[in-house]
């Protein structure tokens, strides 16, 4: 199976699941799937033509479908599928996610989150 | 094509009392908080032809040093905490902004040697974090999923653990956000239109400007039309604008202020991101374009022969925009 997560805004129309499993072997089937399981979803992500909306992000594994084959994406087993909106520029370039954990666990550690790089985020 | 509405007349800037503005147009400004509010209000010709009586007219706010309406905002938030004393020396600025906001903080806070942390989702545009980060400003990023709510709900945390550390400037419930409006917004557009201003309309999203705006033109004239905008679902790609039924509503936030309230699909703001720079020869912002789809919206539904001078905001410029998707579609 494989898991598309949901983002907050779009939840209420997912039967409030964070996540979603669903088949298919490409983006596009997945998608397909998860809006048959939840037709309330389709008119937020596609438009009344049937494409996906410009400010849609959808990554595979992190990885933006934009520079793999879009929705003609490959999926495997478990591979784990994000839906963005792209609030601008959208686009989480290469190593905003390492940054993100290392902001979360400086939280964690330092939790006053003292300055930007201190002795204990170094 | 585009033509200035009117010079503006001189509005004292957001922070500033009476006969502390200094840095007149054409002056020499000597810190930004002087060069904020006061910007041109454009007319948009090609968007009314054939309806000779009825006029668009947006508030170009990029002319902010910051480069958005939020300047404003930030510098009135700033000054009526520090006037009541609780942004004192040592404290650390800290807010939530999904980016115009926090670069206006950061902006100021270079300028009057404060630390500023903001809370950002980490989907905000690449030009948007390195400006911020330019003027020297520390960012924490929250989940991009959850858009505006999950930076909201990342700087109460933060401000919970150490209230002592940060003076939480909370622009979501802060009154000192609206009133930035209130004082120049309005009587700024009051003075350019030399009071012809016959519709307010513009795009929600902590609220402050339709709030601040509102309050003060509905003052000046109370048969003005005032009409807030909201993107049409949940899930959109306008930055900074939120969708009230379905997310954390701000505080400042009165829903029965507005005369009407309109829903803007993205894809029409994007559409007009491209014709405004086509045929007026303007590089706005989405949430701009947003804003001037609701202009049209209104227009489209006058009286044959019927005068309207409609006002919205112009909230930035294209330029933190351009790595977006839809210029290639």
């Amino acid at each position: 199976m494989l898991k598309i997560q949901i983002p907050t805004p779009l939840r209420q129309y997912a039967g409030k699941q964070a996540a979603v499993e669903v088949k298919g072997s490409t983006v596009a089937e997945a998608l397909n799937s998860l809006v048959r399981l939840h037709p309330d979803l389709k008119r937020h992500l596609y438009t009344d033509d049937g494409k996906l909306r410009a400010f849609v992000n959808v990554y595979v594994n992190d990885e933006d479908i934009r520079y793999l084959e879009k929705e003609a994406t490959q999926l495997k087993e478990n591979d784990n599928i994000s839906i963005v909106p792209s609030i601008a520029g959208g686009s989480r370039e290469a190593g905003m996610n390492s940054r993100s954990a290392r902001t979360l666990i400086r939280q964690m550690i330092c939790p006053t989150v003292c300055c930007p790089a201190c002795c204990c985020c170094q | 094509m585009t033509r200035p509405a009117a010079k503006a007349g001189r509005v004292p800037a957001p922070g500033l009392r009476d006969g502390e503005s200094r840095g007149g147009q054409g002056e020499l400004g000597e810190n930004p908080l002087e060069r904020i509010g006061n910007t041109p209000l454009l007319r948009f010709t090609s968007l009314t032809e054939g309806r000779p009586r009825v006029e668009i007219l947006g508030k170009a706010e990029w002319f902010n040093p910051g480069g958005s309406v939020k300047d404003r905002a930030a510098a009135n938030i700033i000054a009526e905490a520090r006037r009541a004393g609780r942004f004192g020396a040592g404290k650390i600025l800290l807010d939530s902004t999904s980016g115009n906001t926090g670069i206006a903080y950061a902006m100021l806070g270079a300028a009057q040697r404060f630390p500023v942390t903001l809370c950002m989702p980490e989907n905000v545009s690449i030009e948007r974090k390195r400006i911020v980060e330019a003027y020297g400003a520390n960012v924490i990023y929250s989940d991009p999923a959850d858009g505006s709510d999950g930076a909201i709900r990342c700087a109460r945390e933060l401000y919970a653990r150490n209230p002592q550390k940060y003076f939480y400037a909370d622009q979501y419930s802060n009154d000192a956000n609206w009133r930035a409006h209130y004082l120049t917004t309005a009587n700024e557009i009051w003075q350019q239109t030399q009071g012809r201003i016959s519709h307010f309309i513009s795009m929600l999203g902590t609220s402050g400007t339709f709030m601040g705006t509102t309050r003060r033109l509905k003052e000046l004239n109370p048969n003005i039309h005032c009409v807030s905008l909201q993107p049409d679902s949940p899930f959109h790609g306008i930055e900074g604008a939120k969708h009230m039924d379905a997310a954390i509503v701000p505080t400042i936030y009165d829903a029965q202020l507005a005369d009407e309230d309109l829903k803007i699909a993205t894809e029409d703001a994007y559409k007009m991101i491209k014709r405004l720079a086509r045929t007026e020869s303007v590089l706005v912002g989405i949430s701009a374009a947003a804003a001037v789809v609701g202009c049209m919206q209104v227009a489209e539904r006058l009286k044959r022969g019927q005068r309207a001078t409609i006002v919205t905001i112009l909230c930035d410029s294209g330029d933190k925009y351009l790595s977006e998707r839809f210029w290639d579609e």
